[in-house]
């Protein structure tokens, strides 16, 4: 845990260097650089950012009509103005005609605080999943934040991103060769009893949950599932055939998301419980990140709980 | 322009007037009302005004025509077929499963779509990407883009607009195929739009009248445009959706209907003796 940093940061440090590298890389912001940090690319290359005030449904079109002519364009916003807003164009102007547009979803989660529900986006990983063509991506500390971003850029398709505001601890970087995979999970802990899919920064609270239970006596495997589509359905069907039960684990409405697209998936294939966690189908509110955080059981502790009701799911 | 010119495009004009009307016939369905409305305005891009090659139609320094009225492809087909870009037999595909030629333009699909529309507003925000991708490479050729003036109720019209007047996107012209029509009846009663000159002169824009069923002045109205600097151009072309078929004229529910078959006889007479008229006089 060598440091402390915002994903959004990371972000936004890691566009401002791939700046040079592609020169075809553009960014679009909806008024709210300073947030969403790619203000650090607007600084080292404004001939190439556009500021497109608040108007997210046009930064979104313009970004598919500077994609159709060969750029790469990256648009920006908070998570809940640039899935929802500009929700429908994303889907016909960007996901359909499979534009090369990456749309990035800052502050997303309740832990944006104290803005509260009207900012708190809990929703944009199942907007982004029901769309064909879209690929989701969710990484949880900074060190990931970086190798998601060069994975991007690599990547010749509509994609988006989520952000998170708060600083969080890094826990991927101390992992023994770790590599980002587009669309492979990280197995973060070797467990037998029950395995965590976690994404985004409940990552690091499910880290902390596995110690709790691990002196409980439950042994918990931890997967870190950056990218949420395509799933890594490999390294699920492992975890449910070995550990026989599943809790997902998300900062997001438990319809849709992560602990959705694991269910989906196993409930074809290998039929196992699965616990989802998350925030269960109700509005944010405003208050202290760490306050909001609490309310809504998205805490270690929250975690722990629904781990132990999976392993009593289990089947003999 | 010389009389033999626009008297080809009014010959041009009348015979994509009739593939149209046999698309959506064949098809059942599809938009006449709005496409006929749009059928010179169209023709005058694709014969006069733009510069596209049909055998390059990937051509990075191509001019883009981007329909946001998406829904008028009994226009856009026609012409690009007339064009060159496909065969005029591949029209008798009109929103059909094994086609390539979707109710609405696809693009990566159909050869000469530049941008995939057809929910209306969104059109002019990929126009106005284009044309500012083109000004950052220094680019000479130019982004087109047709809306209804039903579309630009449409907020995110009015965001592009403000978008494409910061950037000085005189690489642009949108024209506005003002048929006065909608859906649900006269745009003066669902809603208001008028005075469209003043809105997007207000928003920085060059707003240019324009009759949009004289060839003449359609392509002085683009010669216009493309003079004007520092500033992207609407043309506010004055036009009569169903356009050629006198019962079709001035009325809302032709919009995306199509004719039954004793309809069609009366309507592809009416066309085909307009037709025969102007090659008569060639």
């Amino acid at each position: 845990m060598s440091e402390k940093i915002a994903t959004r940061v990371a972000y936004g440090q890691t566009l401002a260097e791939l700046g040079k590298e592609y020169p075809n890389l553009v960014v679009l912001d909806a008024d709210l650089s300073g947030s969403t940090q790619s203000a650090m690319f607007a600084k080292a290359f404004p001939e190439r950012f556009y500021n497109m005030g608040i108007a997210e449904a046009n930064m979104t079109g313009v970004a598919a009509g500077l994609a159709a002519c060969g750029k790469m364009p990256f648009t920006n916003s908070f998570a809940m103005f640039a899935t929802g807003r500009a929700y429908e164009q994303i889907r016909n102007s960007v996901a359909y005609p499979r534009l090369n547009v990456k749309i990035v979803g800052s502050h997303g989660g309740l832990s944006v605080g104290e803005d509260g529900a009207t900012h708190q986006c809990i929703e944009d990983y199942a907007l982004m999943r029901a769309i064909p063509n879209m690929a989701v991506l969710s990484p949880c500390d900074a060190n990931e934040m970086r190798h998601a971003v060069r994975a991007l850029v690599r990547y010749d398709g509509p994609a988006y991103l989520r952000l998170g505001r708060l600083a969080v601890d890094c826990v991927t970087d101390s992992l023994p060769g770790y590599e980002f995979h587009w669309g492979k999970g990280t197995l973060l802990r070797e467990g037998s009893d029950v395995t965590v899919i976690a994404t985004g920064m409940m990552v690091q609270m499910s880290l902390q949950a596995a110690e709790t239970l691990a002196a409980e006596g439950i042994s918990v495997r931890l997967i870190d599932m950056h990218t949420i589509k395509p799933l890594d359905h490999e390294l699920v069907l492992k975890a449910a055939l070995e550990t026989r039960c599943i809790v997902t684990t998300e900062e997001h409405n438990v319809i849709g998301g992560l602990g959705s697209a694991v269910a989906e998936f196993l409930c074809e294939h290998c039929p196992t419980p699965v616990v989802r966690h998350g925030v269960y189908d109700q509005f944010g509110r405003s208050g202290k990140a760490q306050d909001v955080l609490a309310a809504f059981g998205l805490t270690p502790e929250g975690i722990a709980g629904q781990v132990r009701r999976a392993v009593k799911l289990k089947r003999p | 322009m010389d009389h033999t010119a626009s008297h080809e495009l009014a010959v041009t004009a009348a015979k994509a007037r009739l593939l149209g009307m046999d698309m959506v016939h064949r098809a059942a369905s599809g938009h006449i009302g709005g496409s006929l409305s749009a059928m010179d305005i169209v023709t005058t891009l694709y014969f006069r005004v733009m510069r596209v090659d049909p055998a390059k139609p990937q051509d990075p320094g191509r001019d883009r025509f981007v329909l946001s009225k998406g829904h008028c492809t009994p226009a856009l087909y026609p012409m690009l077929a007339l064009r060159g870009f496909f065969p005029v037999e591949e029209l008798e595909q009109f929103r059909r499963i094994d086609g390539r030629l979707s109710g609405h333009p696809e693009m990566g699909e159909t050869p000469g779509v530049d941008m995939s529309t057809g929910s209306l507003g969104q059109g002019i925000s990929a126009a106005v990407g284009m044309a500012l991708a083109g000004k950052a490479d220094g680019a000479d050729w130019r982004v087109y883009t047709l809306l209804g003036d039903g579309e630009i109720e449409e907020g995110q019209v009015w965001e592009a607009a403000m978008a494409a007047a910061k950037y000085h996107l005189d690489n642009l012209c949108a024209i506005v195929d003002v048929n006065g029509l909608q859906i649900d009846g006269a745009t003066a009663d669902v809603m208001p739009s008028e005075p469209l000159d003043k809105k997007f002169e207000a928003f920085n824009w060059n707003a240019i009248h324009v009759d949009g069923h004289d060839f003449n002045a359609l392509e002085d109205a683009f010669a216009q445009a493309a003079a004007c600097k520092g500033k992207p151009t609407v043309l506010l072309a004055k036009t009569v959706k169903g356009k050629g078929v006198a019962f079709m004229e001035h009325d809302a529910g032709w919009h995306g209907k199509a004719p039954n078959d004793e309809q069609y006889e009366r309507a592809r007479a009416e066309l085909a003796a307009a037709l025969a008229e102007l090659e008569g006089k060639s």
